[in-house]
């Protein structure tokens, strides 16, 4: 117990000592003596130190305090990990020192007081209003919000793809299962940047001039210059959502009862039909009585010039991020295709047949059965190919996509010349976006495992 | 006596030594930058991607252009020889870094100069090779002849990192257009973007979309627009720290552009060696020590108007002859209606 409040202090003392340095900078940078230039790159590891003896006494807390744990005595089981810590601290501390040294020697001051200074600089597209007179850390929240975007596109898209194509891959019609094999082959053996780059240029030159372009889906415009859609134009929004949330909380109650009553009376209610029912009646009544009306605002052909048009008004998908998802999600969706194939037939026969002969229909099987236990053999490796789709999301600066990399890591590194901070943040950005993921996705991992009494 | 001479030994020796420190120590003192060049034989020098007439190579590798001519005349000047040089094309966006790390000496790649470089990044520019301004291109058939012409909701293609994508914004706020701005980090991706019609409008330097004009698929198809939107002095740049180096590079800039002034081209340079005006004397390394000051010999100059010819003929060479920019505009001489005027070598 002792150890383990030693162990949370030690992490408090260490993040304070972070957040003090990153905002206040050093508490002994005013100080100008000659030991203090010895002493600072020890001073700026002092977090991690913190954090680490936090991380022994930790971990001295979870294994019970008999010697046998350790397999030796204390001292020797301590001795080389302590070695090995201060070995460790001692290459940052090389690094960081000749950094500052040479640093001091080109006249580079190091700091994060750049991140107020107003950006000057425009974005393509954010999500978020921006404009240049905002200052570089809103540029920076811009962009990040833009690599989430194709992130989460690109996951939602290679996930439905990848469940598709690897079902079909165990299809027993030969077409299918062979076009699900050669798109797999194909697709995963090309580099992504070449990809990105065909699905750019390629897509590009193809598409029509916005004047040429002709409507698809009656109201909406594929062109060179990116993808116009309608815009909805809300009347008493919130009285519509409301009646979403209403008709999904009485859905789940009636999937409780629709359980309770096949425990007990062996009784299947039809949960689909009356989910759909509910998810369009409750929310489309809002529009006969609850004086909610929902309105279009279409794209309009402008003219720019004799011979440049756009579309004005309504919804613009950039090409950039249209090139990015369809490239990340084709390529990322071969990896998952192969992770939902192995995890299918990881699961014996057998079960299906069992399932089968107790008169479950073909659909029941697959979702009641084998799906069940399959998550837990695909889940794992998927999450890696999240990781991997969001990783390769930074590819995005080679077509002008003003991800975090072009935006941050490019236009604003240019025009403040401070590369090791924004590296850095941005380095620590990716890091924790996937550390994020990996952990929602290590939850889900822990609902579905077998749960042992 | 004995102890004597002995003293006296011991006192020439710690003469000698530190003699032999101050000597060593007046030499380190030249540069360090000049040194390593010296030791390694080569000049390391960053370039740009692909800019005719600025700096580009061609199918053989032969760097040629008038920031490529920078980089050659420190090299006649240190070295001896203007072909040792190593070019190391950068993007605009890994260029200051690979200075201040060291990978590059000179960083000679169409660089405008501005304060907040200058000041802040640890770099320090030594002058103007070209004076440029930032312009657009648009297509012929647009019917656009002035920047006045241009209507909310125009995109325009540009290049990552540079003071065009912030001259830019100035310029379309000022004058209350909303516009896209579409950034590639490298200026073959703007220029096949801007083919493609991804972009009405494709802006960076006047010299720049000169070069890059000759690229498209149809150079006759496009126009640049009269307008010139901001001030872009490009020179070479140096890391900060090593004055002795940066004079170097400040000084066979300025060489080249003073040998156009007193009319001595790579021809005939050995024979003004013996001309009258002590101004060319010194020029071309017949009157004065203009060497010592740099830890060079005194022909350092008359190596780089020999091997690498003056302002004139590089940029005839290079972007007159090419078809890129026949007309010199400011880039003439001070004498000739130009701006360019350098400081005299004595």
């Amino acid at each position: 117990m002792k150890y383990k409040i030693l162990a949370y202090i030690f992490f408090i003392v260490g993040t304070s000592d972070l957040l003090i340095k990153l905002f206040y900078g050093n508490i002994f940078s005013d100080l100008t003596e000659d030991y203090y230039e010895i002493a600072n790159p020890i001073l700026v590891f002092t977090p991690v130190l913190f954090f680490s003896l936090g991380g022994i006494f930790l971990k001295e807390s979870k294994v019970s305090l008999s010697v046998e744990n350790f397999g030796t005595s204390r001292l020797k089981y301590y001795t080389p990990q302590l070695i090995c810590l201060v070995f460790v601290v001692l290459i940052f501390l090389f690094f960081t020192f000749n950094a500052q040294m040479n640093m001091e020697n080109r006249g580079i001051d190091f700091g994060f007081g750049f991140l107020n200074q107003e950006a000057s600089f425009d974005i393509q597209f954010s999500l978020v209003e921006y404009d240049g007179l905002d200052p570089y850390w809103w540029a920076y929240v811009a962009a990040l919000l833009n690599t989430l975007l194709v992130a989460v596109l690109g996951i939602i898209f290679c996930t439905i793809l990848g469940i598709i194509v690897g079902i079909a891959r165990l299809s027993p019609n030969f077409l299918i299962k062979n076009a699900a094999a050669w798109y797999i082959e194909f697709f995963r053996n090309i580099p992504l940047l070449l990809q990105i780059f065909f699905w750019y240029y390629a897509a590009l030159r193809a598409l029509p001039l916005p004047q040429d372009a002709s409507p698809l889906f009656g109201v909406t415009y594929l062109t060179i210059k990116g993808y116009y859609m309608p815009a909805f134009v809300w009347n008493n929004l919130n009285i519509f959502i409301y009646l979403v949330l209403a008709a999904i909380i009485s859905i789940v109650f009636i999937r409780y009862y629709a359980i309770k009553l096949r425990d007990k009376e062996g009784k299947q209610l039809p949960v689909f039909y009356i989910s759909a029912f509910l998810l369009i009646i409750l929310p489309g009544l809002s529009f006969i009585i609850g004086g909610v009306s929902l309105n279009f605002e279409i794209p309009v052909l402008k003219q720019l010039s004799a011979t440049s048009f756009i579309y004005d008004g309504g919804i613009s998908v950039p090409p950039e991020l249209i090139a990015l998802t369809l490239a990340l999600s084709l390529y990322t969706a071969t990896f998952i295709a192969e992770c939902v194939r192995a995890g299918i037939q990881g699961i014996s026969k057998g079960q299906k047949e069992a399932a089968s002969s107790l008169g479950l229909t073909t659909n029941q099987v697959l979702k009641l059965v084998i799906m069940p236990q399959a998550l837990r053999i695909i889940i794992p490796p998927t999450t890696n190919q999240y990781l991997n789709l969001t990783k390769n999301s930074s590819l995005a600066a080679a077509i002008a996509y003003p991800d975090l990399v072009l935006v941050f890591a490019g236009t604003a590194l240019m025009q403040t010349g401070r590369a090791i901070e924004i590296v850095s943040i941005t380095m620590l950005t990716y890091l924790s976006i996937s550390l994020a993921i990996a952990a929602l996705m290590n939850w889900y991992n822990k609902l579905i495992e077998i749960k042992e009494k | 006596m004995f102890k004597l001479i002995k003293q006296f030994t011991s006192f020439v020796a710690m003469v000698a030594v530190l003699f032999a420190f101050t000597t060593e120590t007046m030499a380190a003192k030249k540069s360090k930058t000049l040194k390593n060049t010296q030791k390694k034989g080569f000049v390391r020098c960053g370039v740009s991607q692909g800019l005719p007439g600025f700096s580009n190579a061609d199918a053989s590798g032969n760097w040629t252009g008038v920031d490529v001519d920078v980089c050659r005349a420190v090299a006649a000047a240190v070295l001896g020889d203007a072909n040792k040089v190593k070019f190391t094309p950068l993007s605009a966006k890994e260029r200051f870094t690979a200075l201040t790390s060291g990978e590059i000496d000179i960083l000679s790649r169409n660089t405008t100069w501005t304060l907040s470089r200058d000041a802040d990044i640890g770099l320090t520019f030594v002058g103007v090779n070209f004076y440029d301004g930032q312009g657009f291109m648009v297509r012929k058939n647009s019917g656009i002849t002035s920047t006045s012409q241009f209507k909310d909701g125009i995109s325009a293609c540009t290049n990552l990192g540079t003071t065009t994508e912030l001259n830019m914004r100035d310029f379309f706020n000022s004058k209350g257009i909303s516009y896209t701005p579409v950034t590639f980090e490298k200026a073959d991706e703007v220029v096949a973007a801007y083919d493609a019609g991804r972009c009405d409008t494709y802006t960076t330097d006047k010299s720049g979309l000169a070069a890059q004009r000759i690229k498209l698929s149809s150079p006759n198809d496009h126009v640049v627009l009269p307008e010139t939107i901001s001030k872009e002095p490009l020179g070479p740049v140096v890391r900060q720290g090593d004055a002795v180096w940066e004079d170097i590079v400040r000084w066979s800039l300025n060489t080249m552009i003073e040998a156009e002034e007193y009319g001595i081209t790579s021809a005939n340079a050995d024979s003004m060696k013996t001309s009258e005006n002590p101004a060319i004397k010194r020029l071309v390394g017949a009157e004065g020590e203009m060497g010592a000051a740099f830890g060079l010999d005194n022909e350092w100059n008359l190596r780089i108007i020999k091997q690498v010819g003056n302002y004139g003929e590089s940029y005839k060479r290079n972007i007159a002859d090419t078809g890129i920019l026949p007309d010199r505009g400011p880039n003439e001489l001070w004498t000739k209606g130009g701006i360019l005027y350098v400081p005299p070598s004595r």
